[in-house]
């Protein structure tokens, strides 16, 4: 298997995996980043959304051959100390329930609001549509959403 | 169940033997040493650095019960809650049951968490005075701390801790009242929040012991079906392959270092199966079964007056329901590990102490030589109230003689689960003169999943229609019986049980009842609600004034004595499950036709709040659920096969279709009650009830969509 460099959270990794492995399976397996979640495997759910070049993708159905040289940002180097605005405005809201898709979602409304300081409910409704949530947590992430595009922190 | 005050003194005086209570629980490589610690119980310990450590024996799956269950304790210790750390109890025998489902984990253990911190703060209280030489009535206990105003001195819990421990621990302390609360009423900020944005939550998917393996199982396609053998010789070329194995009759496990080459293994892994009985079963097959069994013998659940004898105005109506699967968000999976003769088992469960024992039966080990960790649960749903998981890492990780996590992926997750069972309903109302009801029938017609699983409850009862089965209006003669008829399917509790199905059927009716007579539909309730009266249910006595209650507070807050806006249709239900009332009211406007849902009020009972924050939660998860499953929600069969595979054809509601959700809850100090699933049933029937207002189309079949 021919070695692939990886620009993971800024750092780059070198994997010894074949190169139709999932990104999912190489961040969780290799590199032990579990933030990112396994729901589907077939891009439905959203579970497993990271950043890649800065766009929200489906880790699950993209293969690792299709990442070499590229930056692959994950939840869990979204930003040091838990500080991206989503961030706080999750903690603010109280979000999560059980949790599982919460990375997922916090990494769409991140590729979002990074090109759109502003959205709307429209564009909000427009760009997670894609995340499931199974704990029905859709009024709280839209809530979240507008408090930290408004600059909103903390409660 | 309720922890009997036998057990809890149990518990409590295990105190003088602290130190194996406190080993048991840690689980982990706590030194036998910490015998200054302070556990007078097993919920609860006091280090001498002032950590203070609650064990949740629940298990957190969404619901919140690492936060509202540590908050029921803290409030009797006086503790202050920022100092909190919680520790999730694995299998244990100190708790009872530690099955969480049924809405229970709040109502359960009310009593033993209050009883645990007031019995913990009384010998803290006791230690200061003893220490102070003054006597306990002029010492009294906040923010974790022991003060004695008169002399302005104080003491932490954590310096009182070793002191504390010497005493005796008292058997019927004092607890608080209401009016006193500083914790239990607020809408306090989860505790595992934090670590659910960051991504460092572990989840049983996540956990890895050094040198575990991963493995997938390919199972048998048809229900019942049995490996008759298997060919893994391409499966061994996949870089990483480990071995493979039959596991029981009816499954073949791939065992690989890697993820995706357990992955890649298993597909190419070829099995020949015998199908089996059920290889021809179809849901056309499955619905005719059903409303044939509803002539058969039936069991009667609740009777009041005699329905046989009451002459006039007859309505009648039949309702179905479909299987539904829980599709949980994290896939089952579960890690076992064996060393020295022992099984540990990590695994995101529900039931924690049934995954001990039947994981001990299935590779021959006492049930105390099986240690079950609890982790977090990526949703629960009642899919976790199974322990096949478990079982089979268990097999495979003995058989491939490694750590080894048996993962399943969600094309398992919607074929192999356990389904809500399907459920056909037979309603039958007289009206009187002025065409109100004076008598109502329902006949449930449901395959009880109890029964299947081997416990069939007495009296041929399933146990969950005991919570889920009540019928709390005042009409002079009602007839609730049920029929259970065998399936083939295996079933599986879901989010609210039976109380979804016999809420949509009911509570449709009372609807069909009042547009036939020109009532208004809550006008009609609160007409059956009228007088104060307990409705005496198995275990359950229902107040109707609550019901009225809910009924009452839901109508305020969505304004019904007004006109709905201009282009909205709306539509309301009620129902009692679990201990508490629930009444909602769904506001939809038409799209073509298709109902888009654009508010739901929701009126609740709980008793006593716990954490106003959580209840919320629970409620606009719990809408949301229901949505799902009234909207789309079906798991249908073809060739013995269930015909979903994914998220594609088995979808829940996305952030498109949520509706804003609005809850608000009666003040009570009743005891309280849980959250969880009450708000599900009567989803369906007010959304129903508002596509009636919209198209004066009567929905009697779920789901919605997709009918002609």
């Amino acid at each position: 298997m021919p070695e692939i460099t990886l620009n993971v959270n800024g750092q780059d990794r070198k994997l010894d995996v074949p190169a139709e492995t999932p990104l999912l399976w190489a961040l969780r397996d290799t590199l032990t980043l579990t933030g990112t979640k396994y729901g589907c495997g077939v891009g439905l759910c959203g579970a497993c959304t990271v950043h890649l070049d800065g766009n929200a993708v489906r880790s699950c159905v993209t293969p690792v051959s299709a990442v070499a040289g590229k930056k692959v940002v994950t939840i869990e180097g979204l930003a040091s100390g838990d500080s991206h605005p989503l961030q706080v405005a999750w903690i603010a809201e109280d979000v999560p329930q059980c949790g599982y898709c919460q990375s997922g979602q916090i990494m769409t409304a991140a590729a979002l609001l990074a090109k759109n300081p502003s959205p709307s409910a429209e564009d909000i409704t427009n760009a997670m549509t894609g995340n499931l949530c199974r704990c029905g947590t859709y009024n709280r992430i839209r809530k979240a959403i507008h408090r930290a595009a408004s600059g909103g922190g903390g409660r | 169940m309720t922890i009997t005050r036998r057990e809890f003194l149990a518990a409590g005086g295990a105190a003088g033997a602290g130190l194996a209570v406190w080993f048991y629980l840690r689980h982990g490589n706590e030194s036998h040493n910490s015998g200054q610690a302070f556990a007078p119980n097993a919920y609860l310990h006091i280090a001498p650095d002032a950590r203070i450590t609650v064990v949740v024996p629940r298990s957190e799956m969404g619901q919140g019960v690492r936060t509202a269950l540590p908050m029921i304790l803290a409030e009797e210790l006086e503790a202050d809650w920022s100092e909190i750390a919680i520790e999730q109890a694995g299998a244990s025998t100190l708790f009872g049951d530690q099955t969480t489902g049924g809405s229970a984990s709040v109502r359960t253990t009310w009593d033993p968490m209050r009883r645990a911190g007031a019995a913990a703060r009384e010998m803290l209280i006791a230690a200061a005075a003893k220490d102070w030489g003054v006597p306990v009535s002029e010492c009294k206990a906040e923010k974790s701390k022991v003060i004695h105003t008169a002399s302005n001195r104080s003491l932490g819990y954590g310096e009182l801790a070793d002191r504390a421990a010497k005493l005796p621990v008292p058997s019927d302390p004092p607890l608080k009242s209401a009016k006193d609360y500083k914790l239990v009423g607020n809408a306090l900020p989860r505790v595992d929040t934090p670590s659910k944005v960051n991504g460092s939550a572990e989840f049983g998917i996540d956990f890895r012991p050094s040198g575990m393996k991963y493995a997938f199982l390919s199972r048998s396609p048809v229900i019942g079906g049995k490996v008759v053998g298997f060919d893994d010789s391409e499966s061994k070329k996949v870089p990483g392959f480990a071995t493979s194995m039959k596991v029981g009759d009816s499954a073949v496990a791939v065992v690989a270092d890697t993820v995706w080459g357990a992955m890649e293994a298993q597909r190419q892994l070829k099995v020949s199966w015998d199908e089996g009985a059920n290889k021809d079963l179809t849901s056309a097959a499955l619905s005719e079964a059903l409303r044939k069994a509803a002539s058969g013998k039936s069991v009667t659940l609740y009777e009041g007056g005699n329905v046989a004898k009451v002459n006039g105005r007859r309505i009648t109506a039949e309702y179905t329901l479909p299987f539904l699967a829980h599709a949980p968000m994290e896939p089952g999976n579960t890690t076992a590990q064996f060393r020295d003769g022992k099984c540990e088992l990590w695994s995101p469960t529900q039931v924690p102490q049934d995954c001990r024992d039947s994981v001990a039966a299935a590779v021959g080990l006492k049930p105390d030589d099986v240690k079950v960790n609890v982790t977090l649960l990526g949703g629960g749903f009642g899919r976790r109230l199974e322990h096949d998981y478990a079982v089979e890492a268990a097999l495979v990780a003995k058989t491939a003689n490694a750590p080894v996590k048996v993962m399943w992926t969600r094309e398992d997750d919607m074929r192999f689960s356990t389904y809500r069972p399907d459920s056909f309903h037979q309603l039958s109302a007289v009206l009187d003169a002025q065409g109100w009801p004076v008598s109502f029938s329902h006949r449930i017609v449901s395959p009880s999943i109890s029964r299947q699983k081997g416990q069939p409850g007495d009296g041929g009862v399933d146990p969950d229609l005991k919570d889920e089965a009540g019928f709390v209006y005042s009409i002079p003669n009602v007839r609730i019986e049920c029929v259970d008829p065998d399936s083939p399917v295996p079933l599986g509790w879901l989010r609210s049980v039976y109380a979804s199905p016999v809420a949509f059927a009911s509570e449709s009716f009372l609807d069909e009842i009042a547009i036939a007579t020109h009532r208004d539909p809550l006008e009609l309730r609160l007409h059956l609600l009228l007088k104060d009266q307990d409705v005496k249910y198995f275990d359950t006595t229902w107040q109707t004034a609550r019901m009225r209650g809910v009924l009452q507070l839901v109508a305020e807050k969505a304004g019904w004595d007004k006109p709905v806006a201009s282009g909205l249709h709306r539509g309301i239900a009620a129902f009692a499950c679990f201990n508490t009332y629930v009444a909602e009211v769904v506001e939809i406007a038409m799209e073509g036709n298709e109902p888009k849902v654009k508010r739901v009020v929701l009126a609740g009972d709980v008793g006593q709040r716990i954490n106003p924050n959580i209840l919320e939660q629970q409620a606009q998860s719990a809408v949301m659920f229901g949505l799902s499953a009234a909207l789309r929600g079906k798991i249908t069969f073809d060739k013995g096969r269930v015909v979903q595979s994914n998220f594609g054809d088995y979808e829940p509601v996305r952030m498109s279709e949520a509706p804003v959700v609005e809850a608000y809850f009666v003040d009570s100090n009743a005891a309280p009650s849980g959250i969880g699933e009450p708000p599900v049933p009567p989803l369906a029937p007010a959304l129903c009830s508002a596509i009636y207002s919209a198209t004066k189309k009567r929905i009697r079949t779920l789901p919605i969509l997709g009918q002609p």
